[in-house]
């Protein structure tokens, strides 16, 4: 490939290229998430021991799956910035953090809702359910902990790191239905075998990538707001007198 | 297709209440999360501009 990607690794070169690619990104969400609704509703039939309940599968695991994504995302880019010392990984990872949490938040909400009908519980304290809200926990740890740090640098190294130690409880929340008896289901896909109809495979899969277009859309609109606040700071200046850098805070 | 009619629909086989609330509470959340952006985009755009 003849780009260039360390072009791209200052935040004034890719703040334009993540414009660009916001409205591809955009569209293809909205597109993957309309079929896979479709696919959902009205191609997949009813679970012949669920009933229609099990619909709610078609946000629940994409939320999910992207709530712990996006975590290993965000503290990839938090281990880039403290190991480079790049600013715009933090920002990257100061991006990612609110769509992490909104989706962490979805995938406890839609839970619930699930649970209720099948198990006949809103909540239960077992192995995925918990660390799952500790996931949430975790991302609005880091958001707050960001917000309470008026130094700029400081903050970012501190979100980052706070990030990165946070990423073991990933594998944990994805193997806890393995490790130990819980209530909740196991994997729903695996490579080699499916335990539902390929209707319903298909429109959970869609749904997936259609979340993950979003999710591309929607962190990069918000890292290019972040590039701009941040560019307001003269601090990013070459010659921003420490009276300015003050008074900008 | 499996539904007789709208109302069986939105019936969901009597978990309408669960299937939209989990629906209509995430596109709630992910159209609340565009518009926040795009007025924060709104914001620091009109204030870098009025910097320079």
């Amino acid at each position: 490939m003849g780009i260039n990607w360390f072009k791209y690794s200052s935040p004034q070169a890719f703040h334009p290229l993540a414009g660009k690619m916001i409205p591809w990104f955009s569209a293809a969400a909205l597109v993957l998430i309309g079929v896979g609704l479709y696919i959902g509703f009205f191609v997949a039939p009813t679970d012949f021991q669920q009933g229609d309940a099990y619909r709610i599968i078609f946000v629940h695991v994409p939320a999910a799956w992207m709530s712990m994504f996006l975590y290993v995302v965000m503290a990839a880019w938090a281990g880039l910035g403290l190991g480079l010392n790049a600013r715009p990984s933090f920002m990257m990872t100061q991006a990612i953090a609110p769509t992490g949490a909104m989706f962490t938040f979805l995938a406890l909400l839609t839970g619930s809702m699930w649970g209720k009908p099948t198990w006949g519980a809103w909540w239960v304290w077992d192995a995925r359910l918990t660390s799952e809200l500790i996931l949430l926990f975790q991302y609005i740890g880091i958001i707050l902990l960001r917000a309470s740090i008026d130094d700029l640098r400081r903050a970012d190294r501190a979100s980052a790191v706070f990030a990165l130690v946070g990423v073991v409880n990933v594998p944990i929340i994805y193997f806890s239905v393995r490790w130990w008896n819980t209530l909740h289901q196991g994997a729903s896909v695996s490579m080699t075998e499916s335990k539902m109809a390929a209707t319903m495979v298909t429109a959970m899969l869609i749904m997936m990538l259609g979340f993950w277009m979003y999710s591309f859309a929607v962190t990069l609109a918000r890292v290019r707001c972040v590039i701009a606040e941040r560019e307001r700071q003269p601090s990013w200046g070459k010659n921003a007198s420490i009276q300015e850098v003050a008074e900008a805070r | 297709m499996q539904w007789g009619s709208a109302t069986e629909f939105f019936a969901m086989g009597g978990y309408g209440l669960y299937v939209w609330t989990s629906f209509g509470a995430t596109a709630l959340c992910m159209v609340w999360e565009v518009l926040a952006v795009w007025r924060r985009h709104a914001s620091a755009a009109l204030e870098s501009h009025d910097r320079s």
